[in-house]
């Protein structure tokens, strides 16, 4: 038994359900109590839906279970596809259903419906969502193209089509901007000379899935859901696949490469006009680059940042967090238990833990203690920092209804950087203002009962408004504050790790701490006064390590001076 | 799975009487789990905690939308393989997970033990796991278990099952009293009080009270007044402790809610004059919120979808207070004995159906073009994209509703999807 208070993914039939309710003509048949609809308003209220998910249940009750849930199943698949006419139907169990075992498949597939049908083992008690996508996904394109496999050996032929053709696989339902993302994508590939033959299943029918041979190769968008599939059609029909994922700068210049590579075109249409390096505004077709190397992005140095979320968008994002926005890892988790190693690996390039969990508490505890800066992670990380009054953007699936806008928004390729560089420094925006106003608390404007200028009270208090950035003065801030932020950031060194308790920390997390070590040395009034200049994303932390250094040498008080000889002592 | 052709339809008992169609099929309908996320908020010292499947964690976080609180009272034991093939006994297993989960939160008063499908079928007795828990926790922390499966349970009735479990551990009294059930919003709670306390009715007690280690008492001088239509079994299970029903409409709009005290003023004999002078000021004032909203909603042809058990209610006051037209009124179930004062105030001859077969349904609704469906959240938008307005039913459990206060905010939520639509233009 897991104790969870919530939950990163859903259980694998709710990977069904993306499948299908990403498709047209594609109908699943879930043998399911009543309650299992509550999926439905994922797709209806999350993603906006405008129609309800293909989806048909069987709602068996408990005086069911004695008697004959089978017939159940079967009145249940007749009736479905009396009503929907799909062109296949996914037949699958939800987690009460797989301990009845009717085996739902084989009773649906033995009504001899005049379609394809295919049976989905979704194993509840050991996998979960995107698995559940991903199998689904797989078992679908796997029995439509049953009877196109060549004999083994058999060498892929090109299709009929003059240019090279490339399928996109893995976009679906319920994905974080995969919405734009093929759409971005496709792009890309266009300016190579590339079609897309298909994009699967987003959109897609089952005529555009017996046509994914036709194409060279796939592009393997989102690993924990197309891997499978990718990996099948390269072994039976010998079609290779990308392993680049392109979100990102660099990656979308690495993932442009591959392509060219593997479509046998030239990568100069889209490549020459990237030169890496280069402090220009036409040095990239993402304006990532340059935003990045513009003076007023000084601030960003060395900003700590934790990233969590699927392997896919966690994995990009730390690499971009890193090598193009400048700023430090504090940590970096997963979900994704299927793809723990790649992660284990990436942690260790860039010398930082790797967290692979789906405990809520524990990613929480995991970023309370790295007490960073900025937060990318998925809505759950959203609401962890929140509480603990850090900056957020998400990056990764699970969202909410805020994360699927209504303006183009992919998160891969040029375009997709562009939106990431917005996303990463909007939030760091409006923490640098409330921080300036701590910091100037005692002045007669920015006084302490003065809130943010983004709060309608600011105004109505005659507080002060502040805009960094907004005029030079503005800027000048910045930059006089950003010396303060990376000093102090100096002295919360990860190996010391405390909790950020100024910054609303877990109590149970600290309460332990505190027990085990005794007595605490007091804060003199100058020493408090001097911690409170410290920003407030890094001060419990500073607190946090100060005491601890009083602790080792027996101090009994804590002054100015024991808070700076700590610092000094735990920066780098 | 009935289809449109063949719906069963029961004779209306007497001339006149409401005919209805009992249907059984699809069901698009939360199951009783659901309930947690507002019995957590009224219940401030209990936590939930459901043995089930990443499916029950799953619901209660998406039903839950972003109430994503510091740490919620409530969580999921998720049942794995381990458990399942007898690797592990489940029953250690819970002892281990609500001891954990316990040592995190020392302000817990009350450990609610929530079955679900998964536990019902596998059939883990958590009953008998509460009994076992309770012998080492007591008087520290009490461990309660009901079920709120979708097997036995729908949507609200989750509340009804939670009540049920909790009457054995009502302590006994003889005194005559007034024992509303069912939860209401605290500020719904207050307003009521200072009603009753000017009716001269007293004592009042609620049930489930804002704590459980204070639960209210019950005996043979108990009179229990629903303020939900869905808390039938609870009530039942009062009446063996000698409490006796007030039948009354429900709370909702004006007259609902004047009928509702009436009740209670009737069994403690409150004289006319002081009822009127009492409720009458109050009940004018709420007419005079719910008329601004008659404009809007009047004549409009309204199809309640099965989904809260309020439906029943809500046609009455959407009916005859602000003179909407029923298309068609569904309800998950049909508890003759709590709504049978409800069932008398609809118009004859209103289309009732209990249980649901939601694609006969939906076909129902697309025949009838309501000028308003009520319904849940997966099937909104879909019928909004089919040109029909609706109102998530969800709402209507999740907001205040109840008594003369709230009777404007209640027309407000139906007349807010026609007036939006009359906004755009786009």
């Amino acid at each position: 038994m897991q104790l969870t208070l919530w939950t990163y993914e859903g259980p694998p039939h709710v990977g069904a359900m993306r499948v299908a309710a990403s498709m047209r003509g594609v109908h699943l048949l879930l043998h399911a109590p009543q309650g299992d609809t509550y999926a439905d308003l994922l797709f209806t209220m999350i993603d906006r839906h405008d129609r309800r998910p293909p989806v048909s249940y069987t709602t068996f009750q408990a005086r069911d279970l004695g008697g004959d849930t089978a017939r159940l199943v079967k009145a249940a698949a007749a009736a479905a596809y009396e009503r929907f006419r799909p062109d296949v139907l996914l037949v699958g169990e939800s987690c009460t259903a797989e301990l009845i075992q009717d085996q739902a498949g084989q009773l649906a597939a033995s009504l001899g419906l005049p379609v394809p049908v295919v049976p989905l083992e979704l194993p509840a008690y050991s996998k979960k969502e995107n698995w559940g996508a991903g199998e689904t996904l797989y078992r679908l394109v796997r029995a439509l193209l049953a009877d196109r496999v060549p004999p083994p050996g058999t060498k892929h032929h090109r299709g009929p089509a003059a240019r090279p053709r490339a399928n996109l696989l893995g976009a679906t339902a319920m994905g974080l901007r995969c919405r734009d993302d093929v759409v971005e994508v496709g792009r890309l590939l266009a300016q190579l000379g590339v079609e897309v033959n298909a994009v699967v299943p987003l959109g897609a029918t089952a005529a555009d899935v017996r046509r994914l041979p036709e194409a060279d190769f796939n592009v393997d968008l989102y690993p924990e859901v197309s891997r499978p599939t990718a990996l099948w059609l390269q072994r039976s029909f010998g079609m290779p696949f990308t392993k680049t994922v392109p979100m990102g700068v660099n990656a979308t210049r690495r993932f442009v490469a591959e392509v060219a590579d593997l479509a046998d075109v030239d990568a100069a249409p889209v490549l020459a006009g990237e030169r890496p390096g280069q402090a220009r505004l036409d040095a990239s077709r993402s304006r990532l680059p340059w935003y990045s190397r513009s003076v007023d992005s000084t601030y960003l140095t060395g900003k700590r940042v934790f990233v969590f979320g699927d392997a896919t968008h966690a994995l990009a994002a730390a690499a971009m967090a890193k090598e193009e926005m400048g700023f430090e890892l504090a940590g970096i988790g997963t979900y994704s238990r299927e793809f723990a190693r790649e992660l284990r690996e990436a942690a260790q390039r860039f010398g930082v833990p790797a967290l692979v969990t789906d405990d809520y508490l524990e990613v929480e505890a995991a970023i309370a203690d790295a007490a960073p800066e900025l937060v990318l992670g998925t809505q759950m990380e959203r609401h962890i920092a929140k509480r603990l009054g850090i900056a957020c953007a998400v990056i990764s699936a699970p969202m909410h209804v805020q994360d699927v806008p209504a303006r183009y928004s992919p998160l891969f390729g040029f375009e997709g950087a562009n939106v990431l560089f917005d996303s990463f420094v909007h939030p760091l925006m409006m923490g640098l203002e409330e921080h300036l106003l701590q910091m100037f608390r005692g002045d007669f404007e920015f006084h302490d009962g003065a809130a943010a200028s983004h709060l309608p009270l600011a105004r109505a208090a005659g507080g002060a408004r502040l805009r960094p950035g907004a005029a030079f003065g503005g800027t000048m801030s910045d930059a006089t504050h950003a010396g303060t932020a990376s000093d102090a950031a100096a002295c919360a060194d990860a190996a010391h790790a405390g909790t950020a308790a100024d910054a609303g920390a877990v109590v149970q997390a600290t309460a332990p701490l505190q027990a085990a070590s005794g007595a605490l040395p007091r804060w003199t009034a100058e020493g408090e006064e001097e911690l409170r200049k410290i920003p407030f994303f890094v001060r419990g932390k500073a607190r946090r390590n100060t005491e601890r250094f009083a602790q080792e040498r027996g101090l009994t008080e804590i002054t100015i001076e024991t808070l700076y000889e700590a610092k000094a002592h735990f920066g780098r | 799975m009935n289809d449109l052709a063949a719906p069963v339809v029961f004779a209306p008992p007497r001339p006149g009487a409401t005919p209805w169609l009992r249907e059984r099929g699809q069901r698009e309908v939360f199951c009783g789990l659901t309930s947690i996320v507002w019995l957590h908020r009224k219940l401030q010292d209990a936590f939930f905690l459901v043995v089930g499947s990443r499916t029950c964690a799953h619901l209660i976080q998406s039903a839950a939308g972003v109430m994503i609180f510091a740490e919620p009272r409530f969580g999921t034991a998720i049942l794995t393989d381990r458990d399942l093939a007898g690797i592990a006994d489940a029953n250690d297993e819970l002892d281990r997970v609500c001891l954990r989960l316990l040592e995190r939160r020392p302000d817990v008063r009350a450990l609610f033990l929530v079955g679900s499908c998964p536990s019902e079928v596998i059939k883990l007795d958590l009953a008998k796991a509460a009994e076992r828990l309770n012998a080492r926790l007591l008087p520290q922390v009490r461990v309660l278990a009901y079920s709120g499966s979708g097997i036995e349970t729908t949507f609200t009735q989750g509340e009804d099952s939670a009540l049920k479990c909790l009457v054995p551990a009502l302590p006994a009294t003889d005194a005559k009293q007034l024992l509303v059930v069912g939860c209401v919003a605290d500020v719904v709670e207050d307003q009521l009080r200072r009603v009753f306390d000017a009716l001269g009715i007293g004592p009042v007690s609620f049930f489930p009270s804002r704590r459980a280690a204070a639960l209210p008492a019950v005996g043979p001088n108990t009179l229990l007044l629903p303020a939900q239509p869905y808390v039938g079994d609870a009530v039942r299970l009062l009446f063996a402790r000698g409490a006796q029903l007030l039948e009354a409409p429900y709370p909702f709009g004006a007259e609902g809610t004047t009928a509702w005290f009436a009740a209670a003023a009737d069994a403690f004999g409150v004289p006319a004059a002081r009822f009127a002078a009492v409720t009458q000021p109050l009940a004018d004032r709420a007419r005079r919120a719910v008329a601004r909203h008659r404009e809007r909603l009047q004549g409009k042809r309204l199809f309640l979808m099965p989904d809260s058990q309020l439906e029943v209610p809500l046609a009455r006051f959407l009916s005859r207070e602000l003179g909407m037209a029923l298309v068609e009124v569904g309800t998950p179930y049909l508890d003759r004995q709590l709504l049978g004062r409800e069932l008398a105030l609809l118009p004859p001859q209103t289309r009732l159906c209990e249980g649901q077969d939601v694609d006969a349904q939906l076909d129902r609704v697309r025949a009838a073009q309501p000028d308003l469906t009520v319904c849940g959240l997966g099937l909104a938008n879909p019928l909004e994209a089919e040109g029909l307005a609706t109102k998530w039913s969800i709402e209507l459990v999740f907001t205040p509703i109840h008594g003369y206060e709230q009777a404007g905010d209640l027309a407000e939520v139906f007349a807010r999807p026609l007036d939006r639509r009359a906004r755009l233009t786009v």
